[in-house]
């Protein structure tokens, strides 16, 4: 391109490239057997600007560096894999696109907050994990096993259709300043999942549920920052979910 | 055939982790504060309830309380040049403003130490550290309500 020839028409060759476009990714680097300390490492690419961040990552670690580490399984905004911190901010990798988070600055992806870091963007989930199971995220019932299945209005299913959507890609409870300075408070993604049972016409553990998060770990840790709301990928009211358990635990007790 | 040559020694190690051994391992990564099966199961009390219904509620008792008391002190009729000993002697000499006033000291203290207690559990990384800033805390919560209770009920306007 920068030599114009006279016969060449430049609409030819131009195109094949110019779509790419130089985009520094600035990644926070973390290997305990090599230094206890992280640090960042800035990797320029040519890249598509409608390209993924997930897919930049993928382009360094098969590319450049074959030891950045970063968790992607589906890698389409299903299985709650890849969220990372990118730009300051809990995403999915692979529901980020490069054009809309300023590729004319340095891109910062770190790993999600709160949690340790095993490696890179590796974190150890499994304090979110232990939240999660704590709320008992499964059917409870009593008396004898249907013949059929249960049945449910469609109003009924409506109540709790948004807390249904979380994929427990754990981007909501590391963006909780609370979580981040205590990680016993059950965080935003254990109350979405026990909000999602807890408004289920057919579950009868709800009140065993309502106990558990009103303890001093539970709901009334919420500062109602709204953080949760603003990182979901999925779009789910978080905030609103927790509001509701808050107002279930008072409404049951006056 | 003079030594015995170790499994590790003949594969070629790679530089990030030829530092590390069973003897020297890698260091290790300090966990966060887990929620783990052992932690803490705290009694099955409502008391975070009442705390988070106690702020919402006095909050709106005390926007009247204190926003009264201000536009009383410093606004109305002359405004803070005439506040002095005859001026308080005089409001306390009415039930209403010592009700007033030990509404406003109560409800303003133990919202201030349940939004310090708050701030406390969030942030103070310690065992230790949390208790005793709670004692210091709940210590000058109530010195400070006791001796106000105190001196709204004892006041004596003829004290010389």
């Amino acid at each position: 391109m920068s030599t114009a020839t006279v016969e060449t028409p430049p609409q030819d060759a131009v195109p094949a490239a110019s779509h790419l476009i130089t985009v520094t990714f600035r990644l926070r680097r973390f290997n305990p057997e090599v230094s206890a300390e992280a640090a960042w490492v800035d990797y320029p690419l040519e890249i598509d600007p409608k390209e993924r961040v997930l897919d930049a990552l993928h382009k360094i670690k098969w590319e450049i560096d074959g030891t950045l580490t970063f968790r992607r399984s589906c890698a389409h905004g299903i299985c709650g894999s890849d969220a990372m911190r990118i730009n300051g901010r809990n995403r999915l990798a692979c529901k980020t696109l490069i054009k809309d988070i300023n590729p004319e600055k340095p891109i910062t992806v770190e790993p999600i907050k709160g949690l340790a870091v095993l490696k890179d963007l590796v974190v150890d989930m499994e304090p979110f994990f232990q939240a999660y199971r704590d709320v008992m995220p499964f059917l409870i019932t009593t008396g004898n096993e249907p013949t059929r299945e249960r049945l449910q209005s469609p109003e009924d299913r409506e109540r709790f259709d948004d807390t249904t959507k979380c994929i427990l890609c754990a981007a909501c409870t590391t963006s909780c300043p609370v979580f981040w300075n205590d990680g016993q408070y059950f965080g935003p993604a254990a109350i979405v999942n026990a909000h999602r049972f807890i408004f289920d016409s057919r579950d009868e553990g709800g009140e065993q549920r309502l106990e558990i998060l009103n303890e001093k770990d539970g709901v009334w840790r919420c500062r109602t920052t709204f953080n949760c709301t603003d990182a979901c990928p999925r779009g789910i009211e978080v905030t609103k979910a927790i509001q509701e358990v808050k107002r279930a635990l008072i409404t049951r007790r006056f | 055939m003079s030594t015995e040559t170790s499994p590790t020694s003949s594969v070629e190690m790679t530089s990030s982790s030829a530092a590390h051994s069973p003897d020297n391992p890698a260091p290790v990564i300090q966990p966060p504060r887990a929620r783990t099966g052992r932690a803490p199961r705290s009694t099955r009390t409502n008391f975070e309830m009442y705390g988070w219904l106690f702020m919402r509620l006095s909050g709106i008792v005390l926007v009247v309380l204190v926003l009264g008391h201000l536009v009383i002190q410093l606004v109305l009729d002359g405004g803070v040049s005439r506040i002095g000993f005859a001026f308080v002697a005089g409001r306390w000499a009415s039930p209403f403003w010592q009700f007033w006033d030990l509404l406003m000291l109560w409800l303003a203290m133990l919202h201030g130490a349940n939004g310090m207690r708050t701030i406390i559990n969030d942030y103070s990384e310690r065992d230790n550290t949390r208790f005793w800033l709670k004692m210091v805390l709940y210590t000058a919560t109530v010195f400070t309500v006791l001796l106000g209770t105190l001196v709204i009920f004892t006041f004596d306007p003829n004290i010389r």
